[in-house]
């Protein structure tokens, strides 16, 4: 009944969610990298401002939201570190004298600046992966990789789905304890009692999970995959895969038969092309000077109508793929 | 055939009883086995073993031989096995291990090494056989109780499996889900020849389904063969294994014991216990029958009016009430929709509904867990308020850290206080469960609300937690208790409250709403057709036992 706070997929009605796995993760991917490229404030400003409107547009706002809040609780402190840390920087607005083997406390603007440029990078990292987890489907992605490495991937794929599962019995625990009419978690027993509970409980989770994997062939699937893809005789890389046990014969009859993939879909098209423009658009403003941007120094910043259309040019190319909601369903 | 034991013996490591004890038997292909039982005798360990699980995944000591479409479960491990059995366990929250349904239906195949489009065709056709295909694209964690449950017999089904072992799982299933999922068990063995080995408690469900029975007693097989005998067996040696409609029969003193609602009704019919229903003189509709039964009929248990008066308290101050209570999801439905309920002191309550119908959370309002989008609740005092699994309340070694002596007294537990809660049996944790959540100092709390309480639980235990429930409400609580069990909510409540889509959409005493339906019925009352009102098994032998009476209320 409860719901857990924790970030987790969940399929919504958005052109994001419908994209397929992979494309979404290239797309977020892209997208980080556009934020460790870009310096200048403005751009990624806009950038920031694209992330959240494509969380609202792909329905998770209110959790994007949530993490802004967190990054500036991460983000000032950041400020504060690169202030008090950097020694470099000419236009000094506070002097704390001779800090010994720290040298001369000098607090400058240029540090001020860069350190929010830096905080404003890392919340642009949180909202960006806070957007992925919640609109990237892990299962889509992760079933590309068992071809790689069937285990790891299962076992990542296994991870997050557990983590809700656990959120989920701790909410429980946590309810039932509401229940009492004394306090069971009262004094160091009743925590470390409490404590125990908790992981006795994951672990008797865990226990039960590894018997039902343990029922779906995951033992056998090891066998059968214990050789990468790539090493195996070439023959053998089609989409049939090694099998043994007492069901190779009766699975080779599917060998033939062929999986029609899925077709590219207008959304997987759109978002592809904006992982194409991101990066292209933040790289030319870096190269054109549009997006120029030095601390050290002096401040230096590039605020003319080259940046503003940059900025626009990247809040469009991020949010473009939303436009089309054709075809979207539940 | 396609299971065989022969002569198993397995103990749990550090156990010195056995779980299984010589156990000896074979089930040919496209059986539908049923296992009985009381808690505890070796259900569950007899279908770990059927799947390789006993001994490689739980250890302990092995001795016998399993075998499982001609693979000895000795050589071969549950990986290997599950290409021939799937397996459905009762908590269907630790069977689903991927984050999408797709997914999940997918798992089994992939990991055996299925071609792409093998895969694919496997989760499409399991998905149509199961009406989960509109799931296939829904995460997992957002799914019903009932779907998970549908959705974990998908994944252990999605291969083809020759033997399909199923472990409880229609107990947390409301009567619907509860008897669709049987159907849908019956369908599969009917038309894809697949064996079935079912552990439930309520046979009632299932057993007119069954093609053979194994009763289980400390790990033995106690009983093996059809259904008629198990039901001429159980009343023998162990009435708690009966049926309600066995029971029924028994206690009227008619033979043979029915299986089911139909061969009891046509018992009765071939007896003249009942009118004829092709005789357009004495016939009645079920409706026509339930109505006219309850205006008309001499009561065994007479059923008292509304509110204050159903069992509960004249004049006395509500113990309870909900005015108007909504609560609205900020991105979701409204699960509750404007709920007005009263209960008195002394009134004992069931609340029935479907699986999402809305019970947990109006418990959870009523407690004060959750508080009200619009509406209110008052409340005399403390609203003590179990939930579904008692295990959450369990953090302590010892059961008397877990509750005052007092209480442990209250609910018979006081021998127990120096053993460990996770020793107790099912019926004994929720014995404990109850006696942390209601605490034994003081004055009791006026309300008591129990959540799902019988999950898993046998006959016995049900019976004794409805003494239990009874006897509170003599004292004066107010008790309200959320089921998906008919019989046991017949056995403690004198009113019941229907909920659907988070509306109450009918209130009125047990007799007049457990009587005559279809799913919100207990077995004695379709059996009957709800004459009389009569719900359990007792009521309805007395009404038997005069058949001038019954054929009167009836026709």
């Amino acid at each position: 009944m409860r719901t857990t706070r924790l970030l987790f997929y969940r399929r919504l009605a958005s052109p994001l969610h419908a994209t397929r796995g992979g494309v979404g993760a290239v797309w977020a991917l892209v997208l980080t990298a556009a934020a460790l490229i870009l310096y200048n404030p403005l751009p990624l400003a806009a950038l920031a401002l694209a992330v959240l409107g494509a969380g609202a547009c792909a329905g998770v706002g209110r959790q994007l939201a949530g993490t802004l809040r967190t990054a500036l609780i991460v983000g000032l402190p950041i400020v504060a570190i690169n202030v008090l840390a950097s020694r470099e920087g000419l236009t000094v607005f506070a002097r704390l004298g001779d800090l010994g083997p720290f040298g001369q406390g000098n607090l400058t603007v240029e540090a001020v600046v860069y350190g929010a440029v830096i905080a404003l990078k890392v919340t642009l990292l949180m909202l960006i992966t806070t957007l992925a987890s919640l609109a990237v489907d892990p299962d889509e992605l992760l079933r590309g990789f068992r071809r790689l490495s069937f285990r790891s991937a299962l076992t990542a794929s296994l991870a997050t789905r557990m983590i809700p599962v656990l959120g989920a019995d701790a909410g429980r625990l946590a309810e039932a304890q509401r229940t009492r009419p004394d306090d069971p978690a009262r004094g160091v027993r009743g925590r470390v009692a409490l404590l125990s509970a908790i992981v006795g409980g994951s672990l008797e989770r865990a226990m039960e999970v590894a018997a039902t994997l343990e029922l779906r062939g995951f033992a056998v699937a090891a066998e059968g995959r214990s050789r990468s893809w790539w090493l195996r005789p070439w023959g053998s890389r089609g989409s049939g895969t090694h099998t043994p046990g007492p069901r190779a014969g009766r699975l080779n009859q599917h060998r033939s038969a062929r999986r029609v993939g899925r077709p590219w879909s207008r959304h997987d098209l759109g978002f592809l092309c904006s992982a194409l423009a991101v990066p292209a658009l933040a790289l030319a403003g870096r190269l054109s000077g549009a997006a120029s941007f030095e601390a050290y120094p002096l401040v230096k910043m590039q605020v003319g109508a080259s940046t503003f259309v940059l900025c626009a040019a990247l809040i469009a190319a991020v949010l473009l793929p939303f436009a089309d909601r054709r075809g979207i369903d539940r | 055939m396609i299971v065989s034991f022969d002569h198993v013996t397995y103990h749990y490591p550090g156990a010195k009883a056995p779980a299984l004890d010589d156990v000896s038997f074979e089930l040919e292909a496209g059986e539908f086995c049923l296992l009985a039982g009381l808690s505890g005798h070796g259900k569950t360990t007899l279908l770990h073993a059927a799947c390789g699980l006993v001994p490689h995944f739980h250890g302990g000591t092995f001795a016998g031989t399993v075998s499982l479409a001609g693979l000895d479960t000795r050589e071969h491990g549950p990986a290997h096995l599950g290409g021939h059995v799937g397996v459905l366990f009762q908590d269907p929250e630790t069977q689903l291990v991927m984050s999408s349904v797709r997914a999940e239906l997918a798992l089994a195949l992939e990991s055996r090494g299925h071609s792409a489009a093998a895969v694919a065709r496997g989760v499409e056709e399991v998905a149509l056989a199961l009406g989960i295909d509109a799931l296939l694209d829904r995460s997992t964690h957002e799914l019903s109780g009932g779907e998970k449950q549908r959705v974990a017999l998908g994944a252990a089904l999605a291969g083809r499996p020759q033997v399909v072992l199923l472990d409880e799982p229609t107990s947390q299933l409301d009567p619907v889900a509860g008897e669709e999922l049987i159907g849908l068990l019956r369908r599969l063995n009917e038309e894809w020849e697949t064996t079935i080995v079912l552990a439930e408690h309520r046979l009632e469900r299932c057993l007119g389904a069954a093609d053979r029975v194994i009763s289980l007693e400390a790990g033995r097989v106690a009983h093996d063969g059809d259904p008629k005998s198990f039901l001429k067996w159980a009343a023998q040696h162990e009435p708690a294994l009966q049926t309600p409609g066995a029971k029924l029969f028994a206690l009227a003193g008619l033979k043979p014991a029915p299986t089911g609602v139909k061969q009891a009704r046509s018992t009765l019919r071939a007896r003249g216990l009942l009118p004829d229903e092709m005789d357009p003189l004495t016939s009645a509709t079920p409706a026509e029958d339930r109505d006219r039964a309850l205006a008309e009929s001499p009561r065994p248990e007479r059923a008292p009016g509304l509110r204050g008066l159903l069992g509960g308290r004249k004049g006395a101050p509500p113990a309870l009430r909900l005015k108007g209570v909504w609560h609205e999801l900020r991105d979701g439905p409204a699960i509750l929709r404007g709920v007005d309920l009263t209960l008195a002191p002394g009134e004992s309550v069931a609340l029935m509904g479907r699986n999402g119908a809305g019970k947990s959370t109006l418990l959870r309002h009523a407690a004060g867990l959750m508080e009200p989008t619009r509406g209110r609740v008052e409340r005399a005092g403390r609203v003590a308020l179990l939930l579904q699994n008692p295990g959450d309340y369990l953090i302590h070694e010892r059961v008397g850290e877990e509750a005052s002596p007092a209480a442990l007294a209250a609910v018979g537990l006081a021998a127990m206080a120096e053993r460990n809660p996770k020793d107790l049996s099912g019926g004994e944790r929720q014995r404990l469960a109850l006696a942390i959540v209601t605490g034994g100092d003081g004055d009791p709390p006026p309300v008591l609300a129990l959540d799902e309480p019988t999950r898993g639980m046998d006959r016995g235990a049900k019976a004794e937690l409805a003494r239990e429930v009874r006897r509170r409400a003599e004292q004066g609580q107010a008790v309200i208790v959320a089921t998906h069990d008919p019989e046991f909510a017949a056995a403690c409540a004198n009113r019941a409250v229907l909920l659907a889509d988070g509306r109450v959409i009918a209130d009125g005493s047990a007799a007049e709403l457990l009587a005559g339906g279809w799913y919100f019925a207990t077995e004695t009352a379709r059996i009957l057709g709800g004459a009389g009102g009569a719900l359990l098994p007792e009521q309805g032998a007395e009404l038997l036992r005069s058949p001038r009476t019954l054929l009167e209320v009836v026709a």
